[in-house]
């Protein structure tokens, strides 16, 4: 595939990654911050939120499966990734976060499994979209061009 | 023998009558021997006897008339000498001393005899002290009762208590036959038999008032006796064989709370009185005493003071169950307010965003709409759709800040601006329709306004945009004139608004606005409405004019808000109108501490664009967020360090910091800022803190404040905002954004 090709597909598929929700306005400014003292910043970011992520996602799993349930802690953890997501523009996975921690005041614990439920939902949807993401930029990088990041004007 | 002349011839002394004599002298003496004696006797015996000599005397003559008699026995038969001379001696005394008893006597009987008399009048002395006695006793007897029936009067607040309490005591203090109460009915034209000692019926019996014997009671405050015959008093059928007792009737004044005056006591001006009629047995033919009838009158009045406490009670008592009823119905109503008016505010926070975002959409739309190609047709109905658009965002955007500035939530959104340019910008804004109407505007600003001032501006313009668009709508012809000063401050106490209080100070000034039009005018008595919300001055030339009557509330609660005071004078219709409005803006000083803390970010500041080698310090406990926030930063060439922990931030944090951007949401995002407020106290040497917050509300910001943050800034932030936030806080030293 030329690079052409792949610069005009990596901006359909960012573009529609804005217009069904997963990413907002944050990852667009991220993705200004990105230049030549800093090519990589994007991807360490990513990197940075999947790992934390996983993390949390580990944690509260363990914390909701407990006979009492810490719901400080899983309060705590919930936000934590809330904030996360937010910074990297991940809305749908902020939204469910944003639920998450009503559930967690109200200290139901059906509810909150059903949120984790979704927020992990959420958060393999929107990994899957930006490795995919990634990994085509990493293609056309390698093939000689560069991101169109200027091709993302609303 | 001698002879004598005696008729009857010398009888010589007889054996038999001899005899005789000389036992009877024997016993004659005997007794007159033992009289004494006995007198002796029982007068030692008596206590008291005032006439002892007397006895001595009656004694001596008792005595000697006993020895006379005595030695009389020893003449009967022949006699020697002696015994007669003993015998004439014994004569001879008791004749002595018989003659001075006698005289005595003159004197003692009298006394004796007085001496009975006065003990008779003793005796009557003495019946009348008893039986006076007696009717003591049985006047003080009856003033326990009253004592007792005033008590139990007193004691009770009921009505009827007390008066059937009344009429039993009294029966029975008096031992009345029958005792009834006639009491005036609603008209006063009537009296009722209320209540009567014995039961009997019917008791709703009436009689009119205007008998003479009523009256007659009525007009006297004492107890009157009146016939039994009369009405009032012939209550029953006549059961006893002769006279029926005696009656007394005695008024009993109804008194009222207003009778009562300080130092008077209530004259005839209580119009209302009852009767009480008293009746005393048939057959008994008992009087009626003045003690009896004293009590009565007593007794009256007391009744009547005690009606009247009843009657005070009463009504406190109503009124206090009113006052209750009201309380309760108050409280519902307040409450139904207050859940109208959260209802209202809660139907306004959603219609706020719901309202406003479709009306953008069809403006923007529309507007892009007409930039595209159409026929006439199609842009005609496109303007008009562009029209009623943006008039209907004004109305929405007009009713919700009303609401909010009902509720006194609208804050003004203070900054530096050029006051000059506002005025010109209106002039531009109304000269094409003012044109139209051929109606020339003049602006005349004074020459002491100040370029810039601190205030609302675009609440400003919208006032006086608002003032200038009706000058300009209810107008047909004229000139309409804008004049713009400084208002002196003796100027500004204006008798005519006594709310308005400008007090002058020196980093403010008032503006003062006039707008003067030749139009339709406004009747005088219609100026006051003009301010209140949807009521629209109904005359026909006006109807067309359009607009929801809101335009004038608003800006007086804008006015109001920049503590100032607007008002309008017209002569009447016809005549124009003039429009004044004084608003309060403080003076722009040139420096570089602002005497505004909490000001908003200015217009047009030529701040930095790069801040090479700004040292920032960032604390942040979500890797991510602190990625991203060092990235921003990097990005425009601060120097950044972070830090993940409070501890660490404190250790790490220097005067060669500028800035710290902390997460107030790590649990001790507080504590550190007051620590470094400790640390560094010089205010121009410590960094700079800025509070990085994903929530925002009024409590996150107002704890920020508290601990003496200089900012606070909204996550997520892009790299224009952090630009801005970064010349302003450097350039000003503080910044909080608006939440």
């Amino acid at each position: 595939m030329e690079v052409g090709q792949m610069q005009r597909t990596w901006v359909e598929y960012t573009k529609s990654l804005f217009m069904e929700g997963f990413l907002d306005g944050q990852f667009t400014q991220l993705q200004l911050l990105q230049d030549e003292s800093n090519p990589d910043f994007v991807v360490e970011v990513v990197s940075l939120f999947f790992e934390d992520s996983e993390r949390l996602l580990n944690d509260l799993t363990r914390a909701l499966d407990q006979q009492s349930v810490d719901f400080k802690r899983v309060d705590a953890h919930v936000h934590q990734l809330k904030g996360s997501s937010s910074s990297i523009g991940a809305q749908r996975v902020k939204n469910a976060c944003i639920a998450f921690r009503s559930f967690c005041e109200q200290q139901n614990s059906e509810a909150c499994l059903k949120c984790l439920q979704q927020v992990k939902q959420e958060y393999y949807l929107v990994k899957n979209k930006l490795e995919t993401l990634i990994r085509l930029e990493q293609q056309i990088v390698a093939a000689g061009g560069s991101v169109p990041m200027e091709e993302l004007s609303f | 023998m001698e002879t004598c002349n005696c008729v009857e011839p010398q009888w010589p002394a007889e054996e038999l009558l001899m005899k005789y004599q000389y036992i009877s002298d024997f016993f004659i003496a005997l007794a007159y021997f033992s009289i004494p004696l006995e007198l002796i006797y029982f007068v030692k015996k008596s206590a008291v006897f005032p006439y002892r000599w007397v006895l001595v005397q009656f004694g001596a003559f008792i005595v000697l008339c006993g020895a006379t008699h005595l030695i009389n026995l020893w003449t009967f038969t022949i006699h020697t000498r002696t015994v007669a001379i003993v015998m004439t001696i014994a004569k001879v005394l008791t004749a002595v001393v018989s003659c001075i008893t006698a005289l005595m006597l003159v004197h003692i009987i009298p006394d004796l005899l007085s001496v009975k008399t006065r003990e008779l009048f003793l005796k009557n002395k003495a019946a009348e002290l008893d039986r006076e006695m007696g009717l003591i006793r049985t006047q003080e007897e009856t003033g326990r009762h009253v004592r007792m029936l005033t008590h139990e009067i007193r004691s009770t607040l009921d009505r009827h208590t007390i008066l059937k309490t009344t009429l039993v005591e009294l029966g029975r203090t008096l031992a009345l036959e029958e005792c009834a109460l006639w009491m005036p009915t609603r008209t006063g034209l009537e009296l009722q038999l209320s209540y009567t000692l014995r039961p009997q019926n019917p008791v709703g019996y009436t009689v009119p008032i205007q008998l003479p014997v009523i009256n007659q009671v009525f007009s006297s405050n004492r107890a009157v006796k009146i016939s039994p015959n009369c009405p009032v008093a012939r209550i029953r059928p006549f059961a006893g064989k002769y006279m029926p007792g005696e009656v007394v009737a005695v008024r009993v004044p109804l008194l009222h709370l207003s009778n009562f005056q300080i130092n008077d006591w209530p004259e005839l001006s209580t119009k209302r009185y009852a009767l009480m009629v008293l009746m005393l047995p048939s057959d008994s033919a008992r009087q009626w005493h003045a003690y009896e009838l004293e009590l009565v009158e007593v007794v009256a009045d007391q009744v009547a003071v005690a009606l009247s406490h009843a009657a005070i009670l009463e009504e406190s008592m109503r009124a206090r169950d009113l006052l209750m009823e009201r309380n309760v119905a108050l409280d519902l109503a307040r409450r139904e307010a207050e859940t109208a008016i959260r209802a209202r505010n809660d139907f306004l926070a959603v219609m706020n965003h719901e309202m406003r975002t479709p009306m953008h959409a069809i403006i923007a739309l529309s507007s892009l709409l007409q930039e595209t190609g159409l026929t006439p047709e199609q842009r005609l109905m496109v303007e008009t759709i562009l029209k009623s658009s943006n008039l209907l965002a004004t109305l929405i955007n007009d009713v919700l800040d009303l609401s909010r500035l009902e509720d006194g939530s609208l804050q003004l959104d203070l900054g530096t601006f050029n006051l000059r340019a506002v005025f010109r910008e209106v002039l531009n804004l109304i000269k094409p329709i003012a044109s139209v109407k051929k109606l020339p505007v003049t602006l005349n600003l004074a020459p002491d306004l100040p370029e810039y001032a601190i205030g609302d501006e675009k609440r400003l313009m919208q006032t006086i945009l608002n003032v200038v668009g009706n000058a300009v709508k209810f107008s047909k012809e004229g000139n309409i004139s804008i004049t713009a000063f400084v208002a002196r401050p003796e100027s500004l106490r204006d008798l005519r608004f006594p709310d308005f209080f400008p007090v002058p100070s020196d980093d403010h000034f008032y503006l003062r606005v006039q707008v003067k039009d030749e139009g339709l005018g406004i009747n005088p008595q219609d100026i006051p409405k003009l301010f209140t919300k949807f009521a629209q001055n109904q005359s026909l030339a006006t109807r067309n004019s359009g607009g929801s009557g809101l335009g004038l509330a608003i800006c007086k609660r804008f006015v109001n808000l920049m503590e100032g005071h607007i008002w309008i004078e017209s002569e009447g219709l016809g005549k124009g109108c003039t429009a004044i409005f004084v608003v309060k803006l403080a003076i722009l000083e040139c420096s570089n501490e602002s005497k505004h803390p909490f000001m908003q970010k200015g217009p047009a500041n030529h701040g930095q664009t790069t801040f090479s080698g700004l040292k920032v310090l960032v604390m942040d406990d979500n890797g991510v967020s602190r990625m991203v926030t060092k990235g921003l930063l990097v990005h425009l060439g601060c120097d950044v360090t972070t830090v993940s922990s409070s501890d660490e931030c404190l250790r790490v944090v220097s005067l060669d910091h500028k800035v710290v951007f902390m997460d107030v949401c790590m649990p001790d995002g507080f504590e550190v800022a007051i620590r470094i407020h400790e640390r560094f106290t010089k205010r121009h040497e410590r960094p700079l803190i800025v509070a990085l917050t994903g929530n925002a509300n009024k409590v996150t910001k107002e704890n920020c404040m508290k601990v003496g943050m200089d900012g606070v800034i909204l996550k997520p932030v892009s790299v224009d905002k952090m630009r801005g936030v970064l010349s302003d806080l450097l350039e000003h030293r503080v910044l909080f954004e608006a939440m």
